[in-house]
């Protein structure tokens, strides 16, 4: 009888460290896809980028149309409801790939208002894009530097 | 025996009294300084190609912030680590106070306005080839950014690099004239020569060191271990590098690589620099890169 119950209890134990190991697995998994959501919304951005920075550079003929629609994409991309997307702990040591600084978490007020400069930067490439080449080419450096605050401050260097 | 000695003597004296003489701080002539009148607006120019705010501006300081000189940044190297020294207008704690001559003396040998060697982690290897008309402007602009009162902090040194007049050896070694990229050069690459060897002290970081810290001049940009201890420093020769000219001038505007990623670690703080200066200068960088040897 004893024994019968020690092995109820051990089977029950071995049951809810299972379920508590498959809730741990959960909650990777979700940090692990909240990490691959931002670097696919970062293609997304470098994509768009690809199309102005090519005309800037004068490698691709200026087409008002498609630049102020790539514009627009960055716009509409700074712009997305971001509340799932920095989970804490998908930084450089909780998930295998990210690049991301633990700091981020720590300074909320200053990533919020990088987050609002690239949008101040995205928007006024918008209106630059359909305006002129000499409008747009003067519009990347803004970009870029509201680009570049965020991964300088928050991003593990790669070099 | 007694001659002997008086010879043995007499050579070490003279080997000490050489040493003295080889390990005294320099100073430049005040004479080619003297009549030289500083332009606020283009000593900025000198002031963002040379950088001096990614050391001399407090940790994380961004925007208008760069421009308080308050020093503080600490820079951790095999020797210890070295504190960047305020050189805001401040009078007592900053700069505020000093002559044309005295940066001249800083920036041309490393010698401080008491007539002490600076470390090298202040780039006067580089420096040291900055036209004095450009010294003149650039103080010119220094004394109008804002006066700040932080006390210096002391570097953090071990023995026996604290002994600041071995630093004399060191210059005589280390510190040499002329350029590294020589032959016919157009307008506009010897520009970039002057912006990437003297200003922008590029090779600070982007060539390799020997044991006692001086550049290895063989592997001209070639690439080195990050003094942040951090991966490598890449490198930009055509061996490595193979953006365009275009992509050159885009990244020091905009950050921007040819993938559309921003420049990262140290490099983000010198684009910043980079764009602030006039088309023309990032664009004579870009062709100096392209006409640096290929080192593989």
């Amino acid at each position: 009888m004893f024994k019968g119950m020690t092995v109820v209890g051990t089977v029950l134990g071995l049951a809810i460290l299972a379920g508590a190991a498959s809730g741990q697995d959960a909650a990777q998994k979700a940090l692990a896809d909240a990490t691959k959501a931002r670097q696919a919304q970062m293609q997304l951005y470098a994509f768009n980028l690809g199309l102005l920075g090519g005309m800037a550079k004068g490698e691709v003929p200026y087409d008002a149309t498609a630049a102020s629609a790539a514009a627009g994409n960055l716009a509409s991309l700074a712009q997305l409801d971001q509340s799932r997307l920095w989970p804490e702990g998908s930084d450089e040591m909780g998930v295998e790939g990210s690049k991301v600084m633990a700091e981020l978490w720590q300074n909320m007020p200053d990533v919020m208002s990088k987050g609002a400069d690239l949008v101040t930067a995205a928007t006024a490439m918008e209106v630059a894009a359909g305006t002129d080449l000499a409008s747009l080419q003067a519009a990347m450096g803004p970009l870029g530097g509201a680009c570049g605050a965020c991964h300088k401050a928050y991003r593990v260097p790669s070099n | 025996m007694r001659k002997t000695l008086t010879i043995i003597g007499f050579f070490a004296v003279a080997l000490a009294g050489a040493g003295w003489w080889i390990t005294t701080p320099e100073r430049v002539d005040a004479g080619d300084y003297a009549d030289l009148i500083g332009v606020p607006a283009r000593g900025a120019v000198v002031f963002h190609a040379g950088g001096c705010a990614s050391c001399h501006s407090a940790e994380g300081a961004s925007g208008d912030k760069k421009l308080v000189l308050s020093g503080g940044r600490a820079f951790v190297s095999d020797f210890g680590t070295f504190h960047a020294p305020n050189i805001s207008a401040d009078p007592e704690h900053g700069i505020g106070d000093w002559s044309v001559t005295d940066l001249a003396n800083a920036m041309i040998h490393g010698t401080s306005p008491t007539g002490q060697h600076y470390y090298p982690a202040f780039p006067y290897a580089a420096y040291s080839r900055v036209r004095p008309q450009d010294i003149a402007d650039l103080h010119a602009y220094l004394i109008t950014l804002p006066a700040d009162a932080t006390p210096d902090r002391a570097h953090d040194l071990a023995f026996p690099f604290t002994l600041r007049r071995g630093l004399g050896l060191w210059k005589a070694l280390y510190v040499t004239d002329g350029w590294q990229v020589a032959g016919d050069l157009t307008e506009v690459e010897a520009r970039g020569r002057y912006l990437a060897e003297a200003l922008g002290h590029c090779a600070e970081c982007h060539t390799p060191r020997g044991v006692l810290g001086g550049l290895d001049r063989d592997r001209w940009m070639a690439g080195a271990p990050n003094p942040s201890g951090q991966g490598t420093i890449p490198n930009i020769t055509p061996a490595k590098l193979d953006w365009s000219e275009a992509d050159l001038i885009a990244y020091f505007t905009s950050g921007f690589t040819p993938d559309y990623d921003t420049a990262g670690g140290s490099m983000a703080a010198v684009v910043e620099s980079l764009a602030q200066l006039p088309d023309a200068d990032r664009a004579a960088l870009a062709a100096y890169l392209k006409r640096l040897p290929a080192v593989e």
